[in-house]
């Protein structure tokens, strides 16, 4: 190995990467530019959900239940309806977001078999809007089961059912529910992985195309030193990055940072070899701008965006679904960014994401090390 | 080392994209300190072998060997021995001059010592001293191509290949590129250069033409010209040109004819002979008939000559 031929190397990116307009526009705005979009654009909270009730039992219980939809800022009850047909009818109007609708014998269930169901509908149109408003009113209807429930074993004694009131769940309530803070571990995942597997896609592609690769592989360096040479100054990009996404996330929106730098920097330097060698790879294979372009975007953009729980929860995700989103590195990154700085985990509580990083880091290291061959055909 | 030692060894090489035979069994050997040409129509697989020399190709069957080095089986070993100019400019546009010389010094492990002067002397050498802060990719393509050379010699290889390096240049670089070229090999280096320029073929010690993937000719310009030749040229000026090409082509004497600029250039066994009875032919064809004159051949009649169709297996050398 030769220090030299990779420190040429080295400086050779890095004089390009200075002097191209497009990637500086990438590096530096692509974090701001993400923080502003999904910070204010995609707000995760919802306040005043529309809502109708049908209550077919007309008791004292399902009056308590009701009163605690009723108290909530999270929801607006907007009608009561008399009848089944009338509330599907105000959903289909788009009158309301949830419908609630508590069935005959709800307290005479809950009272002598000690469990009841209440059933919710939800326009799920702006899937969004409706996970959250299956959220807040699986939210309250656990809340109110905990009262029933503690009552119940204070009247029965011993061990009550396990869930008194049956509510099919599709989304976990997420008890804070800051958008800016859960958003900002997604965000700094995705502006990695753009810039990571973007910027990287086109550095050998480019040179295919404009034939300063067949000059390059004339010359004794070695494969590994092109690729060391050519990513370091990524990972440099990357980390800065990293920096500002954090620094505008802490100072500019109050984003709680309770975690260990170290551990935040160390994560995002795993992270990043997993995305850059990704990107290297698919340079390497494709040889071409637009093709290794558009699939770097479409191998890391798209699974950190969907698949990583950044917008949609991995455990509401079919079970298949949930197998596929452990080969992408998003997900680890962004449940350790999670943790770093919302509840500030100490890394030896996050063996198993950071292991999980760093083997898919090392696999896509040694991948697109192996890719790299110094012949024209 | 004496003079003449090899240098470059070719032996039965065959190079095979699917069913397209780019190089067909050839063989030759390049020796120390002289420019070796190499002269062939396009596609007639010069490019080929020059990176499989380089080791940027795997020949299919066969082997080379440069500078006493396997190509096949030590590529890298090859590379440290070698300085390459690809056939497409292939230096880093975006980077000014003075860091195209710095990157390839660094590529080729110039020591960091010997790295200043080395580039101060590639500099001196393309003349590019003025110039060393001008982004590469505004330079003329003849400025382009002497930084070209400068990186590819900057580690002081004994072999250098250089394929079509004046392609595109103005006759006056082009000249000077050739200059350089000279002081190397006067140097001690071995040049290995392509070229379809055949005034260009002049400069070169030995030349090795080339026809779709086989050897046609190899030899010093002056053997090809006076061996090469299957007869004595004639230089006919006539008017109109083309129904003179075509009479002359169906003469029994003329064993090639084919236009040069606003002549024809005949081949034939016997220019006496000959002489009169072209007159007849052409007139016959009422084509109007002015001076006939023996020439000595230039490269390029040897190279129509010889690139001409023949039967298979004929090789003149």
């Amino acid at each position: 190995m030769s220090w030299r031929r990779i420190a040429a190397v080295m400086r050779k990116e890095i004089v390009q990467i200075r002097r191209d307009r497009r990637s500086l526009l990438i590096i530096l705005a692509m974090p701001l530019a993400q923080l502003l979009l999904n910070g204010y654009a995609v707000n995760l909270d919802a306040r005043h959900v529309p809502l109708c009730l049908y209550d077919r039992d007309r008791s004292q219980a399902s009056d308590d239940l009701l009163a605690h939809f009723r108290a909530t800022d999270s929801f607006d009850v907007v009608h009561v309806s008399d009848s089944y047909a009338d509330l599907v009818a105000h959903i289909d109007a788009s009158a309301c977001t949830v419908g609630v609708v508590i069935p005959t014998r709800f307290s005479e269930r809950l009272r002598t078999e000690g469990h009841a169901a209440v059933q919710a509908l939800v326009d799920a149109s702006d899937s969004n809007t409706a996970s959250l408003g299956m959220g807040y009113a699986q939210g309250i209807v656990q809340a109110y089961a905990g009262g029933v429930q503690l009552e119940w074993q204070q009247r029965h004694g011993g061990a009550a059912a396990a869930s008194t009131i049956a509510f099919e769940p599709r989304t976990l309530f997420n008890e804070e529910l800051e958008s800016m803070a859960n958003i900002v571990p997604g965000v700094i995942a995705l502006v990695m992985a753009v810039v990571g597997s973007f910027l990287t896609s086109l550095t050998v592609a480019r040179e295919w195309e404009r034939g300063t690769m067949e000059q390059l592989i004339a010359t004794p360096i070695a494969p590994f030193e092109i690729q060391i040479g050519k990513l370091i100054p990524y990972y440099a990009v990357g980390i800065l990055d990293t920096a500002i996404c954090a620094g505008v996330a802490v100072t500019l929106f109050h984003v709680p940072f309770r975690g260990s730098w170290i551990v935040l920097f160390g994560c995002s330097l795993l992270f990043l070899a997993a995305v850059l060698s990704l990107g290297y790879y698919i340079s390497v294979t494709s040889r071409s701008q637009v093709a290794a372009s558009q699939f770097a975007m479409l191998t890391t953009f798209l699974p950190t965006m969907l698949l990583s729980g950044f917008i949609f929860p991995i455990d509401q995700m079919p079970r298949v679904v949930q197998w596929i989103t452990w080969i992408f590195p998003g997900r680890y990154y962004v449940s350790i960014l999670r943790s770093v700085f919302l509840k500030g985990t100490p890394a030896s509580l996050m063996l198993e994401p950071i292991a999980g990083l760093a083997a898919i880091a090392m696999i896509l290291t040694l991948l697109a090390g192996r890719a790299f061959h110094k012949r024209l055909a | 080392m004496t003079p003449r030692s090899p240098s470059v060894v070719v032996e039965r090489l065959t190079k095979t994209f699917g069913a397209f035979v780019a190089v067909d069994d050839v063989s030759f050997e390049a020796y120390h300190g002289e420019i070796f040409g190499f002269l062939g129509p396009n596609g007639a697989g010069k490019s080929t072998v020059i990176r499989i020399l380089c080791g940027l190709l795997r020949p299919t069957t066969g082997r080379a060997t440069v500078d006493g080095v396997d190509v096949a089986r030590d590529p890298e070993g090859v590379r440290q021995r070698i300085g390459y100019m690809s056939q497409k400019f292939s230096l880093y546009n975006d980077l000014r001059v003075r860091e195209n010389l710095e990157l390839f010094a660094g590529l080729y492990s110039v020591p960091a010592r010997d790295a200043a002067d080395r580039i101060a002397w590639a500099l001196k050498m393309a003349g590019l001293e003025e110039r060393e802060q001008a982004v590469t990719g505004s330079l003329p393509v003849g400025w382009k191509q002497r930084l070209a050379l400068g990186c590819a010699v900057l580690h002081r290889p004994p072999i250098v290949f250089l394929d079509e390096p004046t392609s595109g240049v103005d006759p006056i670089s082009r000249r000077r590129f050739w200059a350089l070229i000279r002081e190397m090999v006067d140097g001690g280096i071995t040049v290995f250069v392509t070229t379809h320029y055949m005034d260009e073929a002049e400069y070169c010690d030995r030349l090795l033409l080339i026809d779709r993937g086989r050897i046609v000719a190899l030899g010093t310009p002056a053997e090809l010209k006076s061996r090469a030749m299957r007869g004595q040229l004639l230089r006919v000026v006539c008017e109109p040109l083309g129904p003179g090409l075509d009479a002359l082509q169906h003469a029994p004497e003329v064993l090639d004819a084919a236009v040069f600029g606003n002549t024809i250039h005949a081949v034939v066994a016997d220019p006496a002979a000959a002489r009169t009875s072209i007159a007849g032919v052409l007139a016959g064809h009422h084509v109007e008939v002015g001076e006939i004159s023996v020439i000595s051949p230039s490269l390029e009649d040897v190279f129509v000559s010889l690139t001409a169709p023949r039967p298979a297996g004929e090789v003149a050398v």
